[in-house]
């Protein structure tokens, strides 16, 4: 069981609304995962280097040339809202 | 000919020599999209117009000499978290329902290239998020050999468009087994190339250090010769390998000498349904009568694989996820107080619930005060996995071994159930943590007449060595040639 008020902070952090119902179905079920994921606690890791990556390739550039970019229109298609410009978003400043 | 029963490769043999069109062959498999797709729903969406255009391009281009490519005329069931230009790609999530990518992936473009044609896209669970297609947000799939179990997943509908023969190849993601899995429930194969092998541009991310794409299909040759054209380097994916490609179709008929099968007892423990058990070993027991040397070999670190692959997965989930904003593309609610609450009703309506418990756990696990704890703990003991596999694959050439510890479940059988659902995907997960190629093949049936699958693994980039040791075990039995009863 992962307390409610734990689940409600990771649910701002990962911003996602979830309603009572959902924080307690998560406390209990994150709980139980939680709790499962422990058996990594029998083992000693002190020494062990983390992987993070199959492929332990190392940095990967490109040469340094413009190159063509998405047309702003085919950019635009999909937003929930544009002015055919810009992507618009709701007014975060006050009194601006 | 039954059209839209025979394997790639025959239909390829026909086309070429004249007894088939494209458009013979695209209309035949439309056909058996309409007859059967209603009971099945693997396709969330079918492009019949564009497909039956490409066919008489093809048909044309072939009667006037032109060029083709090598899968020229093949229908192909493209599972929906892969970009496809001008035609949508949800994801199987409310979040991306209306999403038309302005770009193909990489995987996509080398279809078109080869004269494939994209017939339709495939139902999965929300953003390759599950085991068995039940977290689709857009519709259910039903497993072709027995409607009222799932197809598995996350790939569950190209797994289950190929097995009821709708297409005859399919294109799967898998990140902890969404591809060789549904191959297992649905009686076909399914393989997940070596991670770096197959270019992951235009794949909507999950775990991006663990999802790759791969093949499906009827029988080893038809995934030998898709999984061709997928491969290969692409320089937008910076994890993309630059080695050759193999010709895995020209040395597929060799048979491997001197091949030493590995059994690993850990995967033989609780849980695995004895039916399952018994196909596995019998399936060995055809390779040792091939010539085969059967050798034991320990994955110690068999039992932490579930643990570190879920913190692993969900982490990167959490960071993946949270570019779905309602503000570039995608959901946005319609009713917020400020931005951050716009941002977060947004993603609270348009994910679903499997989708919302990663992002939790992933957020969790790499949040101050409990990241070395989870995360950093996971990756070192996925070092741990991966040294077992390095340490095995240099007493043996192949891993033999179940897919899934059940044939597969009834729907509604694991949706209240997280925990057990994730347990279930043990014997796969391990391959995604450490970046090594792995080919379910069908190897009989339980009583109940559900499919079960044989898992091969292989060293990292031994994707040929797999695809002959997998056609070697065709040669010695015939499960390969079933259909279910819903083809005829």
């Amino acid at each position: 069981m992962l307390a409610p008020e734990d689940v409600r902070k990771v649910a701002s952090l990962a911003r996602l609304k979830l309603s009572d119902d959902e924080i307690a179905e998560f406390s209990e079920q994150l709980g139980n995962v939680l709790d499962y994921v422990e058996v990594l606690n029998e083992l000693d890791v002190t020494d062990v280097e983390p992987m993070a990556h199959a492929a332990e390739v190392t940095n990967v550039l490109r040469d340094d040339v413009s190159r063509e970019s998405l047309p702003r229109e085919a950019a635009l298609a999909n937003a929930p809202k544009s002015d055919g410009r810009f992507f618009l978003v709701p007014q975060i400043l006050e009194n601006a | 000919m039954d059209i839209s029963g025979a394997t790639a490769g025959q239909l390829l043999d026909a086309m070429n020599g004249g007894s088939l069109s494209a458009t013979d062959v695209v209309n035949a498999h439309l056909d058996a999209i309409s007859a059967r797709d209603e009971h099945i729903g693997s396709l969330i969406s079918v492009n019949a117009d564009g497909a039956l255009e490409a066919a008489a391009e093809i048909d044309r281009k072939r009667e006037s000499g032109e060029p083709l490519g090598r899968l020229a005329g093949l229908p192909v069931a493209v599972k929906d978290n892969m970009c496809t230009q001008g035609t949508a790609t949800t994801c199987a999530s409310r979040m991306l329902e209306n999403f038309v990518p302005p770009y193909d992936a990489h995987v996509v473009e080398r279809l078109k290239a080869a004269d494939a044609i994209i017939i339709g896209k495939a139902n999965l669970d929300e953003f390759a998020m599950g085991s068995t297609c039940e977290n689709s947000a857009l519709k259910a799939t039903r497993n072709p050999w027995n409607t009222d179990h799932t197809p598995g997943g996350s790939s569950g509908g190209s797994a289950a468009a190929v097995a009821a023969r709708l297409v005859p190849l399919g294109v799967g993601s898998d990140t902890g087994g969404s591809i060789r899995q549904p191959a297992s429930f649905c009686g076909v194969v399914g393989l997940k190339p070596t991670y770096g092998r197959v270019s992951r541009y235009g794949l909507v991310a999950f775990g991006s250090s663990l999802d790759q794409i791969g093949p499906f299909a009827t029988d080893v040759s038809g995934a030998a010769a898709l999984l061709e054209i997928l491969a290969g380097h692409d320089p937008r994916d910076s994890t993309s390998v630059d080695c050759p490609v193999p010709e895995y179709t020209a040395s597929l008929e060799q048979p491997l000498e001197g091949l030493r099968i590995g059994v690993v007892p850990e995967f033989f423990g609780d849980g695995l349904d004895a039916e399952v058990e018994s196909a596995v070993k019998q399936a060995v027991d055809v390779y040792r009568s091939l010539g085969a040397e059967v050798i034991e070999v320990s994955l110690p670190h068999t039992k932490y694989a579930v643990a570190t692959y879920y913190l692993v997965a969900c982490s990167e989930a959490s960071s993946n996820l949270a570019r779905y904003d309602g503000v570039h593309y995608g959901h946005r609610a319609e009713q917020f107080e400020n931005m951050i609450d716009m941002y977060a009703a947004s993603r609270a309506e348009g994910f679903g619930t499997e989708v919302k418990r990663r992002i939790m756990l992933g957020v969790f696990a790499l949040s101050e005060g409990y990241s070395d704890q989870y995360y950093l703990k996971a990756l070192k003991v996925r070092r741990l996995i991966r040294n077992d596999f390095d340490t095995a694959f240099a007493q043996v050439d192949l891993i033999a071994g179940p897919v899934s510890p059940t044939p597969a479940v009834r729907i509604g059988e694991l949706v209240n159930d997280p925990l057990k659902m994730y347990l279930s995907d043990v014997y796969t997960i391990s391959a995604n943590l450490a970046g090594i190629p792995g080919i379910s093949i069908p190897a009989g049936f339980s009583s109940k007449g559900l499919p079960i699958g044989l898992q091969l693994l292989g060293g990292a980039f031994e994707e040929e060595k797999l695809l002959r040791a997998a056609r070697m075990y065709e040669h010695g039995t015939d499960w390969h040639t079933k259909a279910p009863s819903v083809v005829s």
